[in-house]
């Protein structure tokens, strides 16, 4: 792309008129390192410069107002007093900004043990899909067993049955495992075992595994490695992007899922947050709900705003090889 | 292998110095090393079969012959034929609950398929505040569902909600929004997009990024302008990620639960209710109908199969 360092001809011209002024008023090249649908000459033409700046801000407004909004209603609401959250029309900032709601939500709704329960089956339920998904990815990739491409053809199948459908009978599984006379309803299991079932994983991680050289696992096994300490010590190690990535949306889904826990964790001390906040809600003011909405979007928030290149990079990962 | 058989044997005396090569001997260490190898790795299998045979694959059967039997937890399971079905069919509530599923699934499709992707378009023009707007694209689809749910809620009250409040900022008349027949549906699509959007989006971005420049230069040169550049550059390199979104997005339509359940509860005059949430009020409100609950389920099932087969058909004609 010669045209990329390319001045536009007339700049000298106009810089001597007015030496001054002309250099400040006139903005800086939009960046073209990367072509996209718009050619860098339209871009940086004087009207397609003015059309970009118009359309950046309007999508940057407009994206504030849709997605920022709502949230920062959500935080102000439960900032306000019971009286300003009905008030019509709204007040755009609480007149009194107050944390009452907060510790009234905290009661109420005994966030602090819903939030160490919803803690405990996600990384429960994080260590053991990862002990289950990491052995079997590996032993479909690298031990290459028979039938193996049938268990990963029948597991991969499962992603197109989405859990809501087939709700029930999981349901009923769950009250009564067949053959093992299981009862799992109010324990954590009933959460972690279908967790573990994840088609999507497997792929992510079969994937990976499968672009680990053979060679490295060869030099191994001459040493006397044994199947475990290969899959310790180095498939793991080099495995870790995508252990991290498979680590938090098993955390992230398990901290969002709702349908199940609601049904399979009835006692109320053993709800996970957002059954428990679903359960509660209504019974209690619309300061105090706000109040513990926020409280439930901070971990997520959180969490997005540590490891969102992890997420952004996981999302496309599996979707884009189709 | 065969090289290595040749040289042991034009030096004669190499029999002794390495390991019997012979055909018997080696081809009995093969199926012992085969077996072995199997046995490790289904060792290594063997969580990932038991829960993948209990909680996925069993319960797509289940569902099967749940749709068939009378079940309630306490008395043996019955086969009762097609009773169930008779049972869903006759209820009032079914064309309504597939009849909203579709129209939901069609406005969700319609929202939440194209704005992703022309958003998407737009996002991949910027050059400022790329982060800033992928993150907040992205942030509804990180926070627990509940809490964008009874955020809403709030937000489309017709009294001191949000949404009227801004109608009436704007001398518009205010709309009865959750409350209404007219407008419950719509607004579950609403709250439905906002939440979900920003998966779809962030995918197609990154299949964007992926199209090479020379493309959109080549298409200049033959005087294709913006329109025609996404029409005959755009679309046809990402055909294969809008395809396998299509149907990603139905499927995740098609399962509509938390929506109508928090949202409505099935109403206006059954506005609301889909068929996943007719399945739910089956199994767990109306006391416990499991056999009716897994009919419903079991259709559900044969759609999405359906269109799972489509699928795999037209991503397939596009390879060959």
């Amino acid at each position: 792309m010669p045209n990329l360092t390319l001045d536009r001809p007339s700049a000298p011209a106009t810089g001597e008129h007015a030496p001054r002024r002309r250099p400040r008023r006139r903005p800086r090249r939009i960046e073209t390192r990367v072509r996209t649908i718009i050619s860098p000459h339209q871009l940086n033409s004087p009207r397609g410069r003015r059309i970009y700046w118009a359309v950046l801000v309007t999508v940057v407004v407009l994206f504030t107002l849709v997605f920022v909004f709502p949230l920062y209603w959500m935080v102000t609401g439960a900032m306000k007093t019971g009286d300003e959250i009905a008030r019509m029309p709204p007040t755009l900032f609480p007149a009194e900004p107050t944390f009452d709601a907060f510790a009234e939500a905290w009661e109420l709704f005994d966030i602090g043990l819903l939030l160490r329960n919803t803690t405990f089956y996600a990384l429960g339920g994080w260590l053991f899909t990862m002990a289950v998904d990491v052995t079997a990815a590996f032993a479909l990739s690298k031990l290459r067993p028979m039938f193996g491409n049938v268990i990963l053809g029948a597991m991969l199948a499962t992603l197109m049955i989405p859990p809501m459908v087939v709700l029930i009978p999981t349901y009923l599984t769950i009250v009564d495992v067949p053959l093992f006379g299981w009862h799992l309803l109010n324990t954590p299991w009933a959460l972690w075992f279908p967790a573990a079932a994840n088609g999507f994983n497997i792929f992510l991680l079969k994937r990976f595994f499968d672009s680990i050289p053979r060679e490295l696992l060869e030099a191994a096994a001459i040493d006397g490695a044994g199947p475990v300490r290969m899959l310790w010590s180095i498939v793991m190690p080099v495995s870790r992007p995508i252990l991290g990535v498979v680590s938090i949306f098993t955390i992230v889904n398990s901290y969002r899922d709702f349908v199940l826990p609601l049904l399979v964790l009835p006692d109320s001390d053993k709800m996970t947050i957002s059954v428990g906040l679903s359960q509660t809600a209504g019974a209690v003011s619309q300061n105090a709900i706000m109040g513990g909405l926020v409280i439930a979007s901070v971990p997520a928030i959180v969490v997005f705003f540590v490891f969102q290149r992890h997420i952004m990079a996981g999302l496309t990962a599996g979707s884009l090889k189709g | 292998m065969a090289g290595g058989i040749e040289a042991t044997r034009a030096t004669g005396s190499g029999w002794r110095l390495r390991p019997p090569p012979g055909p018997s001997p080696r081809s009995r260490t093969r199926l012992g090393r085969a077996v072995r190898r199997n046995l490790t790795a289904y060792g290594f299998l063997c969580g990932a079969l038991f829960c993948f045979a209990v909680f996925a694959w069993y319960p797509m059967v289940r569902e099967f012959i749940l749709a068939f039997q009378r079940t309630n937890l306490i008395d043996p399971p019955e086969w009762v034929g097609f009773e169930n079905f008779r049972t869903v069919i006759e209820d009032p509530a079914f064309g309504q609950a597939w009849l909203n599923t579709i129209t939901f699934t069609l406005l969700a499709l319609l929202c939440g398929y194209a704005v992703p992707f022309v958003v998407a378009l737009i996002l991949n023009e910027l050059r400022h505040a790329r982060a800033y707007l992928r993150f907040v694209v992205y942030l509804p689809v990180m926070l627990p569902p509940i809490v964008t749910v009874l955020l809403f809620r709030w937000l489309l009250d017709p009294g001191p909600g949000l949404f009227n409040q801004i109608l009436d900022f704007l001398h518009l008349p205010p709309l009865a929004w959750l409350d209404s027949a007219d407008t419950a549906l719509i607004s579950l699509v609403l709250v439905s997009t906002w939440m979900n959007m920003g998966t779809a989006t962030l995918i197609y971005l990154a299949a964007l990024q992926n199209i090479p420049a020379e493309l959109y230069e080549a298409a200049e040169l033959d005087g294709a302008g913006v329109l025609g550049r996404i029409r005959h550059v755009t679309i046809p390199q990402t055909r294969l990620i809008l395809l396998l979104m299509l149907m990603l997005q139905i499927v995740a339509t098609m399962q509509v639960f938390i929506e109508p359940y928090m949202l409505t509860g099935g109403g206006p005059e059954n506005a609301t209710v889909t068929v996943a949430y007719l399945m739910y009020q089956y199994a767990f409100v109306y006391g416990g109908n499991y056999g009716a609950g897994g009919a419903l389920g079991m259709m559900l099932m044969i759609v999405l199969l359906a269109f799972a087969a489509v699928q795999l058909r037209l991503t397939r004609d596009d390879k060959s």
